[in-house]
């Protein structure tokens, strides 16, 4: 299986380690990433709240630089892969608009048919293309003994949704389940982590970030799974703050599923970039998986 | 001699002339069509003055054919052709053709839709002057009448039927007639013991002297038409000797293995691996439940066997297929719950005291599982609060968008309940609140005065993720109050979910079997939505209740009681028409080749050995053309649809596209 791959901003820095995770678990599940050729910014939410037309071209640009022979494009972060496909959707359903977008492509000698390339999200690749069989297949590490919850964010599952459930998404729990984990029925796995709002008001986004970690204490997760670099970063990064907020004592590791994943399929945890998450999960690792060689702390 | 044709084009009101020009298309086909001796347009030719304008014309004018261009046959065919009888001309002589269904109502460009009733009555003008006189040919009524479905629809038209002294087979698939009616507890919105009302008639059913009860038992195959059909009966093993078995119960008592009653306790009580499905069950004689049973899976056991006193324990016993005749059938086959674990945000099957609606109907049941206390699953605890959701799977784009009509209702009886027996707040989450029916209203405002609180508004979702002390240990119901214009959580202990009726799984195999087609939504369709709500467009089939459509109680049992009424005017009529549609083989032209003979759906066709052709039987023709299509040797003719009749009827609709075609097409 061979996918275009876009990863992204985030991906390059702070989430350096979705991406090493990412090409690692696509490695062994025999799926060929393939990375655009000189791709740009996807302008996250900002562009869009600013101009349409130019949000969509910048985004376009990237679904042109998708090589010819190539007809899927997998983007692991949840915004990118929102832009992503929400641009193709808006170039197929409003015709002047795709037009737009191609005349401000053929300024940069690009052009895009929209509906060509069919923008995925990297679980649903997983699940749905990969699939159960051959996942269990590959599994070097069982995850026994280890409680995970399984966090999908907002930007996934709505408004175009490529997994199971809006509403209540059960993809990344199966995935789990699969993976031998004890996964918790994580009411809140669909709630929005606040995105941008610590950068509006902290109040109110610690607020959010206190009841997603309040909901995986309560059910006894031993850490929170993400699938988007911005839900890693605000539960990870601020946790911290919350802890001074609201006199709490969060210690909850918050890794991306790849890196998880990972340690299923057997990757040195090495060469899963773990270490880099402000709460670090290997201590929890080692001491649920059982074997200290499995994670070096 | 060439024919004189007369062409009606109705306005129907504005429905036609508003979107065709019907005074242009009459002047034009007065002119442009051949044979035309008279062409009128009029505002409603189906008004008497209208049928009386085409009865004086066809004897003033000495008209051979009529062309109407109105409304769909459906609807009008019968009055048009008696009018023409009235005046002599054979039926068969009259052609409708769709100016409304066909052409105005679907079209929003005026002049597009005027070119195209031009084509339509050409192309029925061109055919009807091809069309033959055929005569109709009458057929005797068998009285006896097949009801399937045992709910309280059916048990009503069972009764109507059988107390006019008319012989009922009454089918039903689970072991004991009552349907969803006997879960119940208390109706809406007189508050009478649902059992109470019902078991007096199931029981007579049970008793009747013109009644077949068929329980435990399937509709496998119905053929033949109106008046005379043919029906297979599945009647499932119940390993119980219907005729030995007494009724006693001792096998149920000593039967050794408890199942979880996932039919009629909905989940949340025990039966028998031997059982009636209640205490109350019409017919008393129990099932056993094969794939419980100690003795079918393990073979030890046979409790059951060793104790009945009667020996009707059969284990041996096997599915019996019977064939019976009936004159009419009425299908009342009722719905299924919407399946709530759809709607993951609510938490059905996830947390513990979310309850379905049919699970909260046992829960308060005297009868029921827990003697009618309001408990929670752990079945001890009473709730302090009750959040009660509407519209779950109904009025949803993506579940069933039409509205399940009996919910608003049952919540409210919920809702009394609740407060009648418990201390808790009782909390309606509502989109709109629809009590429309006689007294519903003066329920409504009595639950407004008991204290239950309504929240206009749809739930985003039901969680046990608590953001303050005060929530802790509940479910918290997060819901836009749409009157307060504010997002509000609403912590409670219970959660009742209103899941939407849906059409039973099987409705649209059943309704294929029977000749019902179904509406988008899987609901049988009648045969007029206001004027004709329980017949269907098979004649001699009809239907009653939930399966037509949603609908409470009195609704289900006034339509059980019509069918059986139009039932019954077939029999005190005695013989009914039947059009004379059908194939016929021109032995001079048959090969003997038989291809016909084991295409034909209906064996309609026979072999004559000693000529070497094949003939058709017209009893059992259905005139479905099959024959005709088929046949290599262009022997067979349909009667009304013949290859002249058809290819003049393409030729006219296309007048305009190739004009110059005048001749008669060479047969196919």
């Amino acid at each position: 299986m061979k996918l275009a791959y876009y990863p992204g901003c985030s991906l390059e820095v702070n989430s350096a380690a979705y991406d090493v995770s990412t090409r690692a678990v696509a490695d062994v599940l025999g799926i060929t990433l393939q990375e655009l050729d000189d791709w740009n910014c996807c302008g996250a939410t900002e562009y869009f709240s600013q101009d349409e037309l130019t949000a969509c071209a910048v985004i376009a640009r990237n679904l042109a630089l998708v090589e010819k022979d190539l007809d899927q494009l997998v983007a692991p972060c949840a915004a990118c892969y929102l832009n992503l496909a929400k641009t193709d959707k808006l170039m197929v359903d409003h015709e002047e608009l795709g037009k737009q977008v191609n005349q401000c492509l053929a300024a940069g000698g690009l052009q895009y048919t929209p509906g060509r390339v069919r923008v995925r999200n990297l679980l649903d690749v997983i699940y749905t293309d990969v699939g159960e069989e051959e996942i269990k297949k590959k599994i070097k590490k069982p995850l026994t003994g280890l409680r995970v919850a399984p966090y999908y964010g907002c930007q996934v599952v709505r408004p175009i949704c490529e997994t199971d459930n809006p509403e209540y998404p059960m993809q990344m729990d199966h995935l789990f389940q699969w993976l031998g984990a004890e996964v918790v029925d994580y009411p809140v796995k669909a709630h929005c982590c606040g995105g941008h709002m610590t950068q509006i008001s902290e109040p109110q986004a610690f607020e959010m970030i206190r009841r997603l970690l309040q909901s995986a204490v309560h059910y006894e997760a031993d850490m929170i799974l993400c699938m988007c670099p911005m839900c890693q970063l605000n539960l990870d990064a601020y946790q911290g703050r919350v802890n001074s907020h609201f006199k709490t004592e969060f210690k909850m590791p918050i890794i991306f599923f790849t890196q998880l994943m990972g340690i299923a399929l057997g990757i040195e945890p090495d060469k899963l970039d773990f270490g880099k998450e402000l709460v670090d999960a290997r201590p929890v690792l080692a001491a649920k998986l059982g074997a200290a060689e499995t994670v070096s702390v | 001699m060439a024919e004189r044709v007369g062409i009606y084009v109705c306005h129907c009101g504005s429905n036609i002339a508003g979107m065709v020009d019907v005074e242009e298309v009459a002047k034009w086909a007065g002119v442009a069509i051949p044979d035309v001796v008279v062409a009128r347009d009029y505002k409603f030719m189906c008004s008497s003055l209208g049928q009386q304008m085409i009865e004086e014309d066809i004897k003033k004018e000495k008209l051979t054919r009529v062309v109407v261009a109105a409304c769909s046959p459906h609807l009008h065919e019968k009055t048009f052709r008696r009018a023409c009888q009235n005046a002599g001309l054979n039926p068969f002589l009259c052609q409708m053709t769709n100016l409304r269904e066909h052409c105005s109502w679907v079209s929003t460009d005026r002049l597009a839709a005027t070119a195209k009733a031009k084509a339509l009555v050409y192309a029925a003008a061109e055919r009807v002057k091809r069309q033959q006189p055929l005569e109709p040919m009458p057929v005797k009524v068998n009285p006896t009448t097949l009801v399937v479905g045992g709910g309280i629809a059916g048990i009503q038209a069972t009764l109507e039927l059988a107390d006019a002294g008319y012989k009922v087979y009454l089918v039903e698939r689970s072991p004991s007639i009552g349907g969803h009616m006997a879960q119940f507890d208390k109706t809406f919105p007189t508050l009478d013991c649902s059992a109470c009302i019902l078991t007096p008639k199931m029981s007579e059913v049970g008793q009747h002297e013109n009644v077949t009860l068929l329980t435990y038992s399937e509709l496998e195959e119905v053929s033949g038409s109106v008046g005379n059909f043919q029906v297979k009966i599945r009647k499932k093993a119940r390993h119980v000797d219907y005729d030995k078995c007494t009724g006693c119960g001792i096998c149920i008592e000593k039967c050794p293995r408890k199942v979880i009653d996932h039919e009629f306790e909905a989940g949340l009580g025990y039966r028998k691996a031997i059982y009636t499905p209640f205490p109350q069950a019409v017919p008393r004689i129990p099932v056993i439940d094969t794939e419980s049973c100690i003795w079918f899976t393990r073979g030890k056991c046979q409790a059951c066997s060793k104790l009945c006193p009667t020996q009707a324990i059969d284990y041996d016993q096997q599915d019996e297929t019977i064939e019976i005749e009936v004159g009419n059938i009425i299908v009342s086959t009722g719905w299924n719950l919407f399946d709530c674990t759809k709607l993951p945000q609510y938490g059905y099957g996830r947390l513990a005291n979310v309850y379905t609606n049919m699970e909260f109907e046992r829960l308060c049941n005297a009868a029921g599982p827990t003697n009618g206390k309001i408990l929670m699953r752990d079945g001890k605890t009473e709730p302090d609060s009750v959040a009660i959701i509407h519209c779950v799977g109904s009025r949803d784009s993506r579940h069933n968008e039409g509205c399940s009509a009996v919910c608003c209702m049952a919540a409210l009886k919920f809702g009394h309940l609740v407060l009648e027996k418990t201390k808790a707040k009782v909390y309606s989450f509502y989109i709109d609140m629809r009590p429309n029916q006689k007294a519903y209203e003066e329920f409504y405002q009595r639950l407004l005065e008991e204290g239950m609180i309504f929240v206009r508004g749809k739930v985003a979702e039901v969680t046990d993720a608590a953001r303050q002390p005060s929530e802790e240990g509940k479910l918290i119901v997060q819901a836009e109050d749409t009157l307060l214009g504010k997002q509000q959580r609403y912590p409670v202990d219970m959660v009742i979910l209103m899941g939407a009726m849906e059409p039973q799984a099987d409705a649209k195999e059943l309704g294929l079997k029977c000749g019902i087609s179904c509406s988008m939504a899987g609901w049988y369709t009648e045969r007029h939505p206001k004027l004709d709500p329980v017949a269907t467009m098979t004649d001699g089939l009809f239907v009653a209740g939930v399966c037509q459509g949603p609908k409470d109680i009195p609704a289900s049992v006034a339509q059980g009681a019509a069918a059986a009424a139009r039932v019954m005017g077939m029999i005190t009529k005695g013989t009914v028409m039947i059009e004379p549609i059908v194939a016929s083989i021109d032995e001079e032209e048959c090969s003997g080749c038989r291809i016909c003979n084991n295409l034909c759906p209906f064996n309609a066709i026979e072999y004559d050995e000693e000529k070497g052709v094949s003939r058709v039987v017209t009893a059992l023709c259905k005139g479905c053309g099959t024959c005709v299509a088929a046949c290599p040797a262009g022997a067979i003719t349909g009667a009304h649809f013949n290859n002249q009749q058809i290819m003049a009827e393409i030729r006219g609709a296309l007048w305009d596209a190739a004009p110059e075609a005048k001749e008669e097409p060479a047969a196919v």
